[in-house]
């Protein structure tokens, strides 16, 4: 029995009511290594951290610490045997100092009279700063800080409960080229000081440049764990997304007509710049990009959600500015948010009320809703899109997510539209569900909508878009007409240096 | 190819709901409905004088002027927002009324108007405020205007009361019409304009959907800030409206007019089945709730009872309705 | 190993952002700005005697917003306090017109005990139920007003029933001052240790500031926001014992409204209805301003009757313009990070 292993899982599985959530997945984690973790949104990762950190408790399976069986009951525990993590959404408390933040919790306190010592914590804050290379003033607010600031404290965090094992994730996708090159130091610095890392990270940059072991996981599945010089990037891609994409995407057969929708040097400081698009009538333009690229910024302030500082936007030509959404509604533009139970349903009305919602008005006389017309209406949609369900009347929460996502596309069919814009529609729906909405967006596009589809996944970016878009850091990074474009040029083009370019294939 | 057709065969949508006894009893109208038969028997069996229809008719006229607020009221509160400034709105525009027509000498009829002007701009303040300033939360601004409201009704009158006013003016407070009080029959219109208004047309659907998920609602393109500084201001028209009935029934009116009334009015909409975390919430169980409320009220006077424990009653009333269903909740997940 | 990081270092401070770190001097110099002018208008204000005056004035709203500065902490609010007030003061009134001979510690630990009861009924509401605080309180404030004028039957207990050791508490001196001015010193101090030196008083911040991660911290929710409302319900009770006694009266509506005053310089001092920030230092400073206000109108020959008003707006006025800051402040975060 040796501890080569600080960390080791064993057919780990995670069933919420309905849903696997995670399947008997494998892990091993050295003493002082970077292990990637890769895999799709929706692939399981989440489930596993948050099972490491003690959040959720697995249904099946065991875990080694130390060659040592462990199960933890809540947070608390999985702290006090050294792990720790630091999440995407940094989840720091924005109105106490730095030192705070870092010591919350396990204070450093006077033996006897279990006063707080601050003037210890400052010091020993600072030190911990310092050793990561920050001279941030630990008495400084956490709010007024910057992502990457705040992410340097979280690891400060990290390092002070004396974590053994630290996960990060998705640490940069939030960061600059340059700030994300400080975390890689960081990061490198605590592994050669013994540290075992779980970097989460959709760049394969990351992954390249940091990690000696790379894990996959697929649809809740455990795929595989590589040594990543033995891994070619192609071999990586087939491993996450796996499937035989050509079978689930419609056949495309559709003609492009007149220009709609014409976007000329879009701009909102701090969150994107100088986007210029259009998309005719029939076409679907796929547009992708990391998380935090600026995609679903662009699409509110196209739909009028966020008002934009410079540029303009011509719908067949004439100039518009949309101040709310009702008015881009009224102009012929809609907009699915990427956000369905937040941004998109009221999840405790029923489907018929949902599908109906921006369509009002012309239910009504007088503001009198004519119920009969609005039962009709909402039928009539919702069977459009194929909902599973047995009335109307059915609420929102009790479907599956991909049916979800068809109630809020009905309720856009309802209105005269002419451009439809699709942040993320196939966004943690399972694949049956994905097919049906690809096919629906494929009719969308038959019936002569202009559509915009918005999506990280490259598998349908490439099945489904007629040209394609990249975005990375809230700039066009390339421009693509879809014929002979591999997910490589893609990612290339979302993560590559600082070059804008102008290819066709 | 088997999945495809699996996924595309044709699915209908039922349109009509097969009757159901279980949701036609399982409603919280029934229990109120209850109370309030329990509420009417207790009153009979302490006092011979309480059940009869003179003195159930006229009962109302003690409470029905605050019960006019409460439609407002629910609407803010489906929407998420609570307002405790009504009570000052009420005191304020019977003051700025009493004023102008005893000391600036302006006929009623334009004092009349001045006071429901009145009401209308303080509901405006405070809803303009809350959607401009948003971290503020209308818990925060409504508190100033509450203290502010009432302030300006000081600066104007002191501690004096106005009050002479013409005979006619007594009739809001006093008056019949075909043997029914004028304020039952103003209650029962807006009681119906206001179940028609929230349950059959387009804005109170709206109301519903910024309550169940402001975000969504915006994204569906309702315009949430104009909604709800409507609302607010219909608040505190409702506010002058009450402010006029009340002054005509005393007959004189003071800056410490109507102190505490958002207590009553907020209870009497929890009461109803409004869920102070939003969303939820009917007219028709509002109605019941206020005369439930105003029943009790009216008997415990009836009975020389301390109005004190009026106080005690409401405010468990309004506990017991807003925690019976986290309980139940709590039961449920156990 | 060292690190070169220029980059991920702070800029120099905005000025925008520096006044929103020091509003409390901000608040100073309001302060003192106001006196000033008070001062030049008439000359009796900032006499010894006159300056004793209101700071035994104060006392009472001092302690009273300290503990309403922690339940706003926890994104709480308190509307019952001017209820318990009345209750304990009535409470502990007729205890000593009753019995005179009893000792005026333990009528301040009486009134003390009742209002923390009366705490804990909210604590239990808001922390295991789950009621809004708001509701909770408008509810309670009603019943605990009721129990007062039911418990007097709507009797007053007037000075000539209290016995001279009670009223001594809230009219003697020691060294010079106030009994009120001590009791108020007292609790400050006792809040500043308690707030900045142990780790229950930092887990009030961690737990408005950020619920979520606060849960995730392993920190107990219920358990703080319980405490903090008991806490409240306590210093209301103790205070109602020297209202009692400062006024030498209890009556049913003993305070009536007063929880808006204590609400007000809470945010006057800046403690922020979100939540997660609020100081000492200027909660202090918020009450202070309060009482110069009650008692330099008067002195100005502003009529009374102009105080309610005159509190409504200043309140709007510090939330809108602390709005406002905020929101600059975060833009030109935005700005810096942007850039």
């Amino acid at each position: 029995m040796t501890n080569e292993y600080v960390l080791e899982m064993r057919g780990i599985s995670k069933a919420f009511p309905g849903v696997k959530a995670l399947n008997d997945m494998q892990f091993q984690l050295k003493k002082g290594e970077i292990h990637a973790l890769m895999g799709e949104n929706g692939a399981g990762k989440s489930t596993f951290i948050k099972i490491i950190t003690g959040v959720h408790q697995p249904t099946e399976g065991e875990m080694l610490l130390l060659g040592e069986k462990v199960s933890f009951q809540n947070p608390k525990q999985a702290q006090q045997q050294g792990i720790a993590a630091i999440y995407q959404h940094v989840t720091s408390y924005p109105d106490l100092s730095v030192a705070e933040n870092i010591f919350m919790n396990h204070e450093v306190r006077h033996p006897v009279w279990k006063t707080l010592n601050w003037r210890e914590m400052h010091k020993q804050a600072r030190q911990l700063l310092r050793e990561l290379g920050s001279s941030l003033d630990p008495k400084t607010q956490m709010n007024t800080l910057s992502v990457a600031q705040q992410q340097i404290v979280e690891i400060a965090k990290a390092i002070s409960t004396k974590a053994k094992i630290i996960i990060m994730d998705e640490p940069t996708a939030a960061l600059t080229a340059r700030e994300s090159e400080e975390l890689y130091r960081i990061t490198e610095k605590l592994r050669d000081e013994g540290t075992s890392i779980i970097f989460i990270s959709h760049r394969f940059e990351d992954m390249y440049r940091l990690a000696s072991r790379v894990t996959v996981l697929r649809d809740s599945n455990y795929i595989g764990t590589w040594d990543v010089e033995d891994i070619s990037n192609e071999k990586l891609i087939v491993a996450m997304v796996g499937r035989e994409i050509n079978q689930i995407f419609p056949d495309k057969k559709t003609s492009a007509g007149e220009t709609v929708l014409d976007v000329k040097n879009l701009s909102k400081l701090g969150e994107f710049d100088d986007i210029s698009f259009s998309i005719k009538s029939g076409e679907i333009l796929g547009m992708t990009g990391l998380v935090g690229a600026g995609r679903t910024e662009v699409c509110q302030a196209i739909f009028g959600i966020t008002a934009f500082d410079k540029g303009e936007i011509l719908l067949s030509g004439s100039s518009i500015r949309n101040k709310n959404p009702q008015e881009a509604m009224d102009n012929g533009i809609g907009y699915l948010a990427e956000d369905r139970l937040d941004q998109g349903l009221l999840v405790d009305w029923s489907i018929e009320k949902n599908i109906t919602l921006a369509n009002l008005t012309d239910l009504s006389t007088l503001t009198w809703i004519h119920r009969d017309k609005e039962k009709r209406q909402a039928k009539e949609f919702g069977e459009k899109v194929h909902i599973k369900a047995t009335s109307i009347f059915d609420s929102v929460n009790s479907l599956s997510g991909g049916n979800q996502q068809k109630v809020a596309v009905a309720k856009l069919l309802t209105k005269d539209l002419k451009v439809i814009l699709l942040d993320e529609p196939t966004k943690g729906v399972d694949i049956g569900a994905k097919a049906a909405i690809y096919e629906i967006v494929q009719n969308l596009a038959e019936a002569g909508y202009a559509v915009l589809f918005v999506s990280s996944e490259m598998p349908e970016i490439l099945g489904m878009s007629d040209r394609i878009l990249v975005m990375k850091e809230g700039r066009i990074a390339a421009d693509f007409v879809n014929r002979g474009i591999t997910q490589e040029m893609i990612l290339e083009a979302a993560m590559g240096e600082e070059q804008v370019q102008e290819k066709s294939g | 190819m088997e999945q495809k057709k699996q996924t595309y065969q044709p699915r209908t949508l039922e349109t009509n709901l097969p009757f159901s006894w279980k949701r036609l009893f399982f409603q919280w109208e029934w229990m109120l409905l209850l109370i309030l038969v329990a509420v009417l028997l207790l009153g009979s069996y302490v006092s011979p004088y309480f059940l009869n229809y003179p003195s159930l008719r006229d009962g109302t006229m003690v409470f029905l002027d605050k019960a006019l607020i409460v439609f407002p009221m629910a609407m803010i509160m489906i929407m998420r927002d609570i307002d405790i400034s009504v009570g000052s709105t009420v005191a304020l525009s019977s003051v700025v009324m009493a004023t102008l027509y005893t000391s600036a000498g302006l006929p009623m009829e334009v004092a009349i108007i001045a006071c429901l002007a009145t009401g209308a701009i303080c509901g405006l303040i405070n809803g303009l405020l809350i959607v401009k300033f948003k971290e503020l939360s209308a818990v925060i601004v409504t508190l100033g205007t509450m203290i502010l409201y009432r302030g300006i009704a000081y600066i104007i009158l002191e501690d004096q009361a106005a009050g002479g006013f013409p005979e006619w003016f007594g009739f809001f407070g006093w008056g019949y019409v075909f043997g029914i009080p004028f304020l039952l029959i103003v209650f029962a219109v807006l009681a119906v304009v206001f179940g028609i208004v929230l349950h059959k047309t387009t804005f109170g659907r709206k109301v519903f959907a910024i309550g169940n998920n402001p975000t969504a609602s915006r994204f569906s393109g309702i315009k949430v800030d104009k909604v709800k500084v409507i609302v607010f201001m219909l608040a505190g028209l409702l506010a002058a409206v009450t402010a006029i009935f009340l002054t005509s029934r005393m007959g004189s009116t003071r800056p410490n007019i109507a102190t505490m009334y958002e207590l009553d009015i907020i209870a009497m909409a929890a009461l109803g089945g409004v869920s102070t975390a939003g969303g939820k919430g009917r007219v028709l169980g509002v109605v019941i709730a206020v005369f439930i409320i105003g029943y009790l009220q009216y008997g415990l006077g009836l009975i020389n009872l301390p109005s004190q424990m009026f106080l005690i009653i409401v405010g468990a009333l309004l506990i017991l309705s807003v925690a019976i269903p986290k309980l139940g909740g709590m039961i449920k997940r156990k | 190993m060292k690190i070169k990081t220029e980059n991920l270092e702070m800029e120099k401070k905005n000025p925008l952002a520096l006044f929103y770190q020091f509003r409390e001097l901000g608040l100073f110099f309001f302060i003192v700005i106001l006196c000033i002018g008070v001062q030049l208008r008439n000359p009796s204000f900032l006499t010894g005697e006159n300056i004793l005056d209101m700071a035994t004035n104060t006392s009472i709203l001092v302690i009273l917003a300290l503990g309403m500065m922690i339940v706003l902490i926890t994104r709480g609010i308190d509307l019952s306090i001017g209820a318990v007030i009345a209750l304990s003061g009535m409470l502990t009134a007729q205890l000593v017109a009753a019995n005179p001979s009893v000792n005026p510690f333990l009528c301040l630990l009486i009134g003390t005990v009742i209002g923390a009861l009366c705490g804990m009924v909210i604590g239990v509401l808001v922390a295991k139920v789950g009621l809004l605080p708001i509701i909770a309180t408008l509810a309670l404030m009603n019943i605990f007003r009721g129990l007062t004028f039911l418990v007097s039957d709507g009797e007053w207990v007037s000075s000539y029933q209290m016995s001279e050791s009670f009223v001594e508490i809230a009219t003697g001196t020691f060294l010079g001052l106030n009994h009120l001015i001590w009791i108020a010193v007292l609790f400050c101090l006792v809040f500043f240790y308690f707030l900045n030196y142990t780790r229950t008083g930092r887990q009030i911040y961690a737990v408005g500031s950020n619920p979520q991660s606060a849960a995730v911290s392993g920190i107990k929710q219920g358990r703080i926001l319980f405490l903090v409302y008991t806490i409240m319900g306590g210093l209301s009770g103790l205070c109602g014992v020297l209202w009692v006694s400062k006024f030498a009266s209890a009556q049913g509506d003993t305070a009536s409204g007063y929880e808006l005053t204590v609400i007000a310089a809470c945010i006057l001092g800046g403690v922020s209805i979100a939540g997660g920030s609020g100081k000492l230092a200027g909660v202090l400073l918020g009450a202070i301003l309060l009482g110069i206000l009650n008692n330099a109108l008067p002195l100005l020959n502003v009529s009374p009757f102009w105080q309610n008003g005159i509190q409504g707006f200043i309140i709007l006025l510090a939330v809108i313009v602390n709005a406002v800051v905020k929101r600059r402040v975060e833009r030109t975060h935005l700005l810096r990070r942007a850039g």
